[in-house]
């Protein structure tokens, strides 16, 4: 009595296999791109806006951090069209990431620009350098430098996050694995390559992201 | 080891007596035309009835704590033709045959023809229909698998609607694969899927809740309908159930029972 093991039955789904690690990656890349800019903003806004605009980022990231990010999406896919916003599967799944890695992103980049000293914001007013410009250009880069593995981590949870949006219906990698599974009884095989290829993805961004912030940031990191 | 005399003497009177009582059975027989399982329900007044217990709209448990159903109404109605009151016995997919042929239940309901089955039950005549329909709303018009192109349709994964809507559906038809069939109705009311494609059994149960988008059955993929089964070799009792079942559908009554339950009228072929 034993659990005969055969990869081999999963052979013939490799192209399946493909297309679901390209929409993962696709989904992952759309977030994190969009996550980033949109938490800059949001950091800039939660530290030096107007009161009500402070107020409005700071609920939204209490929302978002305190609420399970599967129901997050299942809001925005079962819930939105009722109230006459009906988006498709891949659009809804590139929102809710969106909106979860942004508010993430907009506290661990307060924490990187708090960390910038004051003196460097002084040094700028007192050059006459606007303070836009002061922020862009020299608070911002220290910031994320300060917090790059923090985001970077955040990232990366994403990516491994985005294994939910199979629940409806996107034809991402954990989909696909179920899908395969449910032809072929393999269970064992199945998740176990779909593992292997999850975390290969997860160490391959970070080794990405790593030799990323070692040329952005030379000379900067202490 | 020696035995006392008195102890022996017991022994060897057991003995006899054991060795008579088996030839005397074997010598009178029980011949199998005389226990005909019919004439054991006429006699005890009660024929045991196998049920799923959890199989809705054929067996579920009620709000108030008993099983209703299809299958119970069923059983009922044919104890009552019988002239015998109905005892339902819970089976489940694996013990319902063995069941059968040891004399626990006399009678099975919602199990569907095959050939393996065949070798060891006698199956009477469908009594239920039982289909895997494509669904949608009534302003979709979708007449066959042709149709399907160009629209979204959700369908649990997975399941013997998965396979045979993926083998019938033509290129362009975007089927939606969620994993149980919470998110194939979620996704239909919403919107997000214009079909669903469900075994008619769900499609019941979803009708029952009243939803807001009225699934209609456009077409058939599959029909698989459910039959009764007797113990191989019962054949007056088969006989007579399938007599009950044709004046069901004669006077109806069959009719008024799939509308009660599963929301639909019989098909016309049925």
């Amino acid at each position: 009595m034993g659990y005969q093991l055969d990869f081999g039955a999963l052979s013939g789904y490799l192209g399946l296999f493909l297309h679901g690690l390209g929409v993962t990656l696709v989904l992952t890349g759309i977030s994190a791109l969009l996550g980033i800019v949109l938490s800059i903003g949001g950091a800039a806004t939660a530290r030096s806006g107007p009161i009500w605009a402070r107020t409005l980022v700071l609920a939204y990231v209490e929302l978002i951090r305190n609420t399970p990010f599967i129901v997050q999406m299942f809001f925005i896919f079962f819930g939105l069209p009722s109230l006459g916003l009906r988006l498709s599967a891949i659009e809804a799944a590139s929102l809710a990431m969106t909106i979860n890695l942004t508010a993430y992103a907009i506290e661990i980049l307060r924490a990187g620009i708090e960390a910038v000293p004051p003196s460097q914001r002084e040094a700028g007013a007192a050059l006459g350098i606007r303070p836009a410009t002061v922020f862009i250009w020299v608070v911002l880069p220290q910031a994320l430098a300060n917090v790059y593995p923090a985001l970077v981590s955040q990232i990366v949870m994403t990516m491994l996050e985005s294994a939910v949006v199979s629940q409806i219906a996107v034809t991402d990698l954990t989909h696909v694995a179920d899908l395969i599974q449910s032809r072929t009884y393999r269970a064992f095989e199945t998740y176990f390559v779909i593992t292997l290829v999850y975390l290969a993805l997860a160490v391959g961004l970070r080794r990405l992201f790593a030799l990323a912030g070692r040329r952005l940031f030379a000379g900067r990191r202490h | 080891m020696k035995f006392s005399s008195s102890r022996r003497s017991a022994l060897k009177f057991s003995l006899a007596s054991g060795l008579a009582l088996t030839l005397g059975m074997a010598a009178t027989g029980i011949d199998p035309a005389a226990a005909d399982v019919l004439d054991d329900v006429t006699k005890a007044g009660v024929i045991k009835v196998g049920i799923f217990e959890d199989f809705p709209p054929f067996a579920s448990l009620g709000a108030d704590m008993k099983i209703q159903g299809y299958d119970v109404d069923m059983a009922d109605m044919l104890a009552k033709a019988l002239g015998v009151k109905a005892e339902l016995v819970g089976i489940t997919g694996q013990n319902r045959i063995p069941f059968l042929t040891e004399g626990k239940v006399d009678l099975l309901l919602s199990i569907g023809f095959s050939d393996e089955r065949a070798k060891v039950v006698d199956f009477t005549a469908p009594y239920a229909p039982y289909y895997i329909a494509v669904m949608g709303p009534q302003d979709i018009d979708v007449k066959g698998p042709a149709d399907l192109k160009g629209k979204t349709i959700a369908v649990n994964r997975g399941t013997l609607e998965d396979t045979e809507l993926t083998k019938a559906a033509p290129e362009g038809a975007d089927i939606q694969r969620y994993s149980d069939y919470a998110g194939v109705i979620s996704a239909f009311e919403s919107g997000q899927a214009q079909l669903m494609v469900v075994g008619n059994d769900v499609g019941a149960t979803i009708l029952a809740q009243n939803p807001s988008i009225k699934p209609e059955e456009k077409f058939l993929l599959l029909t698989s309908p459910s039959d009764m089964a007797v113990k191989k070799g019962e054949t007056s009792l088969r006989d007579k159930l399938n007599g009950i079942l044709a004046g069901m559908k004669q006077d109806g009554t069959l009719n008024t029972l799939a509308v009660k339950w599963l929301k639909q009228p019989l098909p016309k072929d049925f």
